[in-house]
């Protein structure tokens, strides 16, 4: 992808829109959305404030899109958008936001501001200003078909471990399987036990899935970088395998971003609407539990709380189907200050943990996190997102925290009671 | 021009001018943001984007409780003053009976000594609001001219209508052509600058509200 600042300049103002126009016309610079974010309240840094990470498609909707604007930019008064502005936002706009969307649910003016950053985004690649990391992950997707360079060998293994481990099919390329499974790269690699609880899980519901082999990865790199038309040539490979599958649901695994991409961005993404359903895993267990296909025997020790995944929760909707879920299995669980839709970011969403040079940063703000677990002292936390458990695991070490992390997928798989396992041993 | 012309001319052309100005421009601001549209969604919704947005449009005008906790100087002193904005313009007898004159009907008023001590009130908040913006660090490096020429605008019709029903310095006539003349001003500028948020807020709110409504999330 060859950038340039006039095709950033271009990205910037295919990317306002009236939610745009309205938000910037309505902002008071009143600093209310930086007490939000957890990269200001834990450096002090004002230029953090979230909406100050917005001035690059600020600029161009008042030069484009204002009678004011416009008429300043005849006389040569409007502030431009050049090289300079767009490297000394870079750190601001990849380094310093998760896209968590905390800020945009306290603008007391309503503004969304983390689409706004999103959109900003678009420009910011396009002109070449985004994280070498980011660049590197997109790459990767796109000629590899996974950020973290995982080819099907690597899935195929697992699957060969996974089956081997609990005696049961993991059904690849099945053509009319109900379910079609999504996985992040992490969960290939560092959390197999995820394919396995799925496998199980499937097996005691009796749900008919698969793996496609063509479309396996559910991360998507386009949409935290912000290049829309990467972000659409990753779901497009999904869309074809699961209509070549003729699947009638698509599982999004526990990744936060992923179900961003492929739930909410990805039929807008590839301009139109999708001939199957996209549902994350925890709402797919959720609906087998009210069908009474998922049945949980024994309950877990020690007090729980759950970290709710940005991506999932605030701005994907899944915010009350973990908790019935959790609720199945713990008759301990306590909610953290702040839960739910207002939840705290583990902070390393957003492509801020694909990031190198943010390393320091993400770890310096998990003292919020951190702050939030001090409040109730879980005796482990439960999550729903790989990138949120790794970055949360290395948050915990770095804080001297002895804290397990539990995914609640394979959490629920533990509790099934069946003798699958003890059979297959 | 002696000071009763000064008087007629305000109240006359100026006010017309100024009404115009701002009327046009509010219109067109608001025609400009709408005309830019929106992409239909695709995404199979999981909640109602409309209900949500009318919800969110009324609901962020309270902060949560903790957002409260974070921000609390600068939401208490902004309902202050948005709230005596509201009484001293909307519910001081003498600017219901100039409203009656243009749109054809009014509504009681409150008692003048009221009005009096919330126009008292406003302009402390206002000047506690300059203080918090240039004190606090965020408020402080997000300020601009824009900000401070809208403070210096809304509080000039507050300070010149106080003195001038109090008859303070000069007499009647001079004293009403000011309030007047510094309520035009803030008309002019009103569609041009942040001001237009009395207007956007609205659209501002319902699109956040449905974007995150549509998701299934009450924002």
């Amino acid at each position: 992808m060859s950038a340039s600042l006039d095709k950033g300049i271009n990205a910037l103002k295919q990317q306002v829109d009236a939610s745009v126009a309205a938000f910037f016309s309505s902002c008071v610079h009143c600093g209310i959305c930086a007490e939000a974010c957890l990269f200001y309240t834990e450096t002090g840094d004002p230029e953090r404030t979230p909406i100050n990470k917005t001035e690059p498609l600020r600029r161009i909707w008042k030069s484009e899109y204002t009678l004011m604007g416009r008429l300043g930019k005849l006389l040569g008064l409007s502030k431009k958008v050049d090289d300079k502005l767009l490297a000394d936002w870079e750190t601001l706009v990849y380094d310093s936001c998760t896209m968590c969307g905390r800020c945009s649910m306290v603008c007391p003016v309503g503004n969304d501001i983390t689409l706004m950053i999103r959109k900003t985004r678009e420009g910011m690649a396009a002109a070449g200003h985004a994280p070498e990391g980011l660049i590197g992950a997109s790459k990767r997707s796109v000629t590899i078909g996974s950020p973290m360079g995982v080819k099907l060998p690597a899935l195929l293994a697992q699957v060969r471990h996974v089956e081997e481990d609990s005696g049961l099919k993991v059904p690849l390329d099945v053509v009319g399987a109900e379910y079609m499974l999504l996985l992040s790269s992490m969960e290939i690699m560092n959390f197999p036990e995820f394919i396995e609880a799925i496998a199980r899980i499937f097996d005691k519901a009796n749900a008919s899935w698969t793996i496609s082999t063509e479309a396996f990865e559910a991360t998507n790199s386009g949409i935290q970088i912000g290049v829309s038309d990467i972000a659409a040539e990753l779901v497009q490979r999904i869309v074809d395998a699961a209509e070549k599958l003729k699947v009638k649901t698509v599982i999004s695994p526990e990744c936060g971003h992923a179900y961003m991409a492929i739930r909410w961005d990805g039929p807008n993404l590839v301009g139109k609407k999708f001939g199957f359903k996209v549902r994350h895993v925890l709402e797919v267990l959720d609906d087998l539990r009210q069908q009474g296909r998922l049945t949980t025997t024994g309950m877990e020790k020690g007090k729980l709380t759950y970290h709710d995944p940005c991506q999932i929760s605030r701005r994907g909707g899944v915010i009350d189907e973990p908790r019935r879920l959790i609720d199945m299995v713990s008759d301990n669980f306590v909610e953290m200050p702040d839960h739910g839709k207002m939840n705290w970011c583990c902070g390393a969403g957003g492509g801020v943990s694909a990031n190198e040079r943010a390393d320091e940063i993400r770890l310096k703000v998990f003292q919020r996190k951190k702050d939030q677990f001090d409040a109730i002292r879980p005796d482990a936390i439960v999550s729903a997102c790989s990138n949120c458990r790794i970055h949360l695991e290395d948050g915990l070490e770095e804080y001297n925290m002895d804290i397990p992390l539990l995914s609640l997928t394979e959490m629920i798989a533990e509790h099934l009671g069946d003798d699958d396992r003890a059979g297959a041993a | 021009m002696t000071e009763i012309e000064l008087l007629n001319w305000a109240r006359g052309p100026g006010l017309q001018i100024a009404t115009i100005i701002f009327v046009a421009g509010v219109v067109i601001r608001i025609i400009e943001i709408l005309m830019l549209g929106r992409k239909p969604n695709l995404a199979e919704a999981k909640g109602s984007e409309m209900s949500a947005g009318l919800k969110t449009m009324v609901s962020r005008t309270v902060p949560d409780r903790a957002t409260f906790k974070r921000s609390s100087f600068t939401i208490t002193a902004g309902y202050f003053f948005h709230l005596g904005l509201f009484i001293t313009f909307f519910m001081f007898a003498p600017h219901i009976l100039l409203i009656r004159d243009v749109i054809g009907f009014g509504w009681p008023a409150l008692p003048t000594p009221v009005v009096d001590a919330f126009a008292v009130i406003t302009i402390i908040s206002l000047l506690a609001v300059l203080v918090n913006r240039l004190t606090n660090k965020v408020m402080r490096y997000l300020t601009n001219f824009g900000d401070l020429l809208t403070w210096f605008l809304t509080l000039a019709p507050l300070v010149t209508g106080y003195i001038a029903f109090h008859r303070i310095g000069f007499t009647a006539p001079t004293l009403l052509a000011m309030h007047i003349l510094s309520v035009e001003l803030l008309l002019i500028v009103f569609p041009f600058t942040k001001l237009m948020h009395a207007f956007t807020l609205f659209l501002a709110r319902w699109y956040n509200g449905a974007i995150s409504g549509y998701r299934g999330v009450a924002s």
